[in-house]
């Protein structure tokens, strides 16, 4: 007990002592941990809306997109045998589903028509927000859809080169909203020039007369209906489909309505997707970080380990104080990552105009509490463990000396170095006396580029496919997510770059000012130190480049896209300028100290 | 001694530190003229302003007030990068604590000072070697500091204070980490570089050391207060030294 104590007292007291160290540790495990908290806490929040939306329209359990018969009237195939099959109470359609174009405020983009009944179904009946529901002359668009072409009720569109007046706009449960990919239900009626499009493939949804959507239909083969099923047990609507789906051809293509939800889910699981992959991201980040943090406060403290152990401290209890330190800092931030991932999440829940209601509290669950705090304890533990073990194994004489950690030899970078101009000399060296610095720093590098690499990707993407669409609320928020995170990583990037060229400048005083005694000049000293930091960037620049790339590939589901040749350029060549920018600083307050009195200090 | 026949002379030169009450005036008046190939020893108890006079003349701090001049050239009115290309070229240090790079073998410190003054790489070492020679360490060149004595570790710092052929050695208590034997060693050392003609400032406490000085400087609150010709070399003091150690 007495033990613990002690080392709570230390720890305490340590904290206090080193409050900008404490916030910095806290700044970049809670940046980790708040995003992985949104990012877990964005799970199921759909499902609320989605409820609330199928209740309003009478959404259907079932439904089944068939092809049309031999001519353009002729009904559909297999209708009688869906509608007559056995835990069905109900249904509405077969209703006309037409491909066809629409132009609207200066815009086009694909669209599927339904042609619907004057009066309402006891099936699926879309549910109008705005306006009226479907007549003749008139338009009803779904409302996710409205907002991404900018229409109003009351606006003029064009349907296949005819004219129609927008008359409202409504929600349904039974397709899934814009953009979540009509044709994932199975509308087989794209024409194959839309996949070479310029234009996004994704269709919108409009609801038109019957007769209007089968006009529309410019052949046989662009036309399909739709045939909604209610069933007694709405829970078997998985069994149902698999019941009586078949691999043939003209079979009817059955969708169950788990599966229209999981699609609009698909909104926020990309926003969910890239606040994890950016929470893991921020927490490699910190296990830098961190890991530098301490590295510099095992420079600075070398002396007070050696007291610690000169007064009967063992080195378990060295090794203790380092380690209770740091996991309380990782705890509190963890703490901090739950609640504030907790109340920043709301507004990436947002399931977009598609739905009705509001999406349940993003969920913050036992094991996401569990996932949260055991990511910062690893991160706190995969930077400390090492410097904490190497403080217990210090000689006890060694440290009260302060005598700083023996320097790696490179020998074979030392005989390189010896053929470069000064300044890389001098950085080459410094790097390779510390290689756990330099490898934590090109990480750092690594990580940062990697986000910028993804997003420029992903822009690149767009640009390629999405450059004359409509606007696709899925893709502006992932872009808006992924600019934070790129900000976010490019300031934890800084501030570790910062802490990195201190802690190198902290450790290489003694041989900077020998150098300095020697004839090197404060300018050759300084970029020295800069160079020390940039030659480590260089590695973590040319592999993130090709990480973010299959970076965004990933989240992009095999889209494989590189960016420009000149924003990749400009990225090799830039991040090394950004990284001698940052250590600019640092670096001339180190080459300015006094020579004198850094080199009279080893003797005291 | 007059202007024309000084290496390194300083007039007025002075060094204070603090403010107020707690100024110090570490170097106070000190007025020093230096022959080529003389060697001065500057003698006095701890903190009276030798090492900080020895950190003016090289360059390694400024004056408060006086006049430094190094082969006729103002020192005290140097910029940052004059003074490092004098410490380059016109410089040796010798330090107390031998201020040794630890990743780096004898060899590879030795030439280091070349490396900062741009010669290649191939005539740096070439250069290296052969003062390692010249101090009797050519079979420890490739040795780590680490495996090195003390007095190895101040021979291999005395062969790169030398590495830029300097017009003047300035050596900070440059026994004062040394066993007897060892600072015998380092003693034979600067009395080859006298014999050699390489002016000297050796900043001692240590009077054995001192009378191997062609002269020998008393220093007390900062001032000059003494000053003694002494026989100098292994035909003084160092001669009577050897023969105690024996």
């Amino acid at each position: 007990m007495g033990r613990i104590l002690l080392i709570l007292r230390l720890t305490v007291r340590d904290l206090r002592r080193r409050p900008a160290e404490a916030v910095l540790m806290l700044l970049v495990i809670g940046v980790a941990t708040t995003t992985l908290t949104i990012g877990l806490a964005l799970y199921g929040v759909t499902d609320k809306p989605y409820q609330q939306t199928r209740a309003a329209t009478a959404g259907p359990d079932v439904v089944a997109s068939l092809q049309a018969g031999p001519g353009q009237s002729a009904a559909p195939v297999g209708v009688n045998a869906l509608i007559h099959a056995s835990g069905v109470t109900g249904h509405s359609g077969p209703y006309p589903l037409a491909s066809t174009m629409i132009r609207a405020r200066g815009r086009t983009a694909y669209v599927m028509a339904e042609g619907r009944d004057l009066a309402p179904a006891a099936v699926d009946q879309p549910k109008p927000t705005r306006g009226s529901w479907v007549r003749d002359g008139g338009v009803v668009i779904e409302r996710s859809f409205a907002d991404a072409l900018g229409v109003h009720v009351g606006d003029q569109v064009t349907l296949g080169g005819r004219s129609f007046r927008v008359i409202g706009m409504a929600v349904t449960a039974g397709l899934p909203a814009y953009p979540g990919g009509l044709c994932s239900m199975g509308c087989a009626s794209i024409p194959a020039s839309w996949l070479h499009s310029s234009t996004s493939p994704t269709p919108g949804l409009v609801w038109l007369t019957k007769p209007a959507a089968r006009s529309l239909a410019t052949s046989a083969g662009s036309l399909s209906y739709l045939l909604n099923l209610k069933l007694a047990n709405p829970a078997e609507a998985q069994a149902f489909v698999i019941a009586h789906s078949s691999d043939s051809p003209a079979a009817p293509i059955l969708s169950p309505w788990q599966r229209i939800l999981d699609v609009d889910n698909l909104v926020v699981e990309n926003a969910q997707d890239a606040m994890q992959v950016g929470g893991w991201l921020f927490g490699l980040l910190a296990v830098a970080g961190v890991a530098v943090l301490v590295g510099r406060r095992m420079v600075e403290q070398t002396r007070r380990v050696g007291l610690l152990k000169a007064v009967g401290g063992t080195p378990g209890l060295v090794a203790s104080v380092l380690l209770a330190e740091h996991l309380v800092l990782a705890l509190a931030a963890a703490a901090i990552g739950l609640v504030a991932g907790w109340l920043a999440a709301p507004p990436f829940a947002s399931t977009g105009a598609g739905l009705i209601g509001t999406p349940g509290a993003p969920s913050l669950t036992v094991s996401t509490v569990v996932i949260i705090a055991a990511v910062a304890l690893a991160v706190a533990l995969a930077a400390t463990l090492v410097p904490a073990i190497r403080a217990a194994r210090t000689s006890t004489v060694n440290a009260l000396a302060d005598a700083a950690r023996p320097p790696r030899r490179r020998a074979w970078l030392i005989a390189i170095s010896a053929r470069l101009p000064v300044p890389m000399l001098l950085g080459l060296r410094l790097a390779a006396r510390r290689p756990r610095r330099a490898v934590l720093n090109a990480l750092s590098i690594a990580v940062t580029v990697t986000g910028i690499a993804t997003i420029l990707a992903n822009y690149s993407y767009l640009a390629r496919h999405f450059s004359s669409g409509v606007d696709d609320p899925r893709i502006d928020r992932i872009n808006q997510m992924m600019v934070m995170i790129t900000v976010m990583l490019v300031v934890l990037a800084a501030i570790n770059m910062i802490s990195i060229t201190w802690a190198t400048m902290l450790d290489a005083r003694r041989s900077s000012a020998l150098a300095r005694a020697l004839g090197a000049t404060p300018e050759q000293v300084s970029a020295g130190l800069s160079a020390a930091q940039v030659l480590p960037a260089l590695p973590g620049t040319i592999v993130g480049i090709p990480a973010g790339i299959y970076l965004c590939d990933v989240l992009r589901h095999g889209a494989l896209t590189i960016p420009p040749l000149g924003w990749l350029l400009l990225v090799l060549l830039g991040t090394p300028l950004v990284v001698a920018g940052l250590t600019f600083i640092p670096s001339r307050l180190g080459a300015r100290r006094p020579v004198a009195e850094i080199l009279q200090s080893e003797l005291v | 001694m007059t202007d024309n026949t000084s290496v390194l002379r300083t007039r007025g030169l002075r060094k204070d530190f603090g403010k107020a009450t707690g100024l110090v005036h570490a170097v106070d008046g000190v007025d020093l003229d230096v022959a080529p190939g003389e060697t001065v020893a500057i003698m006095g108890p701890s903190g009276c302003g030798k090492s900080t006079l020895l950190h003016l003349l090289g360059g390694l701090e400024r004056p408060t007030d006086g006049e430094i001049r190094l082969a006729g050239r103002r020192v005290d009115q140097m910029g940052e990068k004059a003074l490092a290309r004098l410490r380059r070229e016109a410089v040796g240090f010798v330090f107390q604590a031998f201020h040794l790079m630890d990743e780096l073998t004898a060899v590879e410190n030795v030439e280091l000072p070349a490396l900062l003054a741009g010669r290649s790489r191939r005539a740096a070492r070439a250069q290296a070697t052969d003062l390692l020679e010249r101090v009797g360490l050519a079979d420890r060149a490739g040795f780590l500091p680490s495996a090195l004595s003390g007095g190895q570790r101040q021979r291999v710092a005395v062969a790169r204070a030398l590495s830029n052929e300097p017009l003047v050695v300035l050596a900070d208590e440059p026994t004062g980490n040394l066993d007897s034997a060892a600072t015998l060693d380092v003693l034979q050392l600067f009395d080859s570089l006298r014999r050699a003609g390489q002016t000297l400032v050796i900043i001692t406490h240590d009077s054995r050391i001192a009378a191997t000085a062609d002269r020998l400087i008393s220093m007390r609150d900062g001032a000059f207060v003494d000053e003694t010709k002494t026989m100098g070399g292994t035909r003084g003091n160092l001669g009577a030294f050897a023969q105690l150690e024996g």
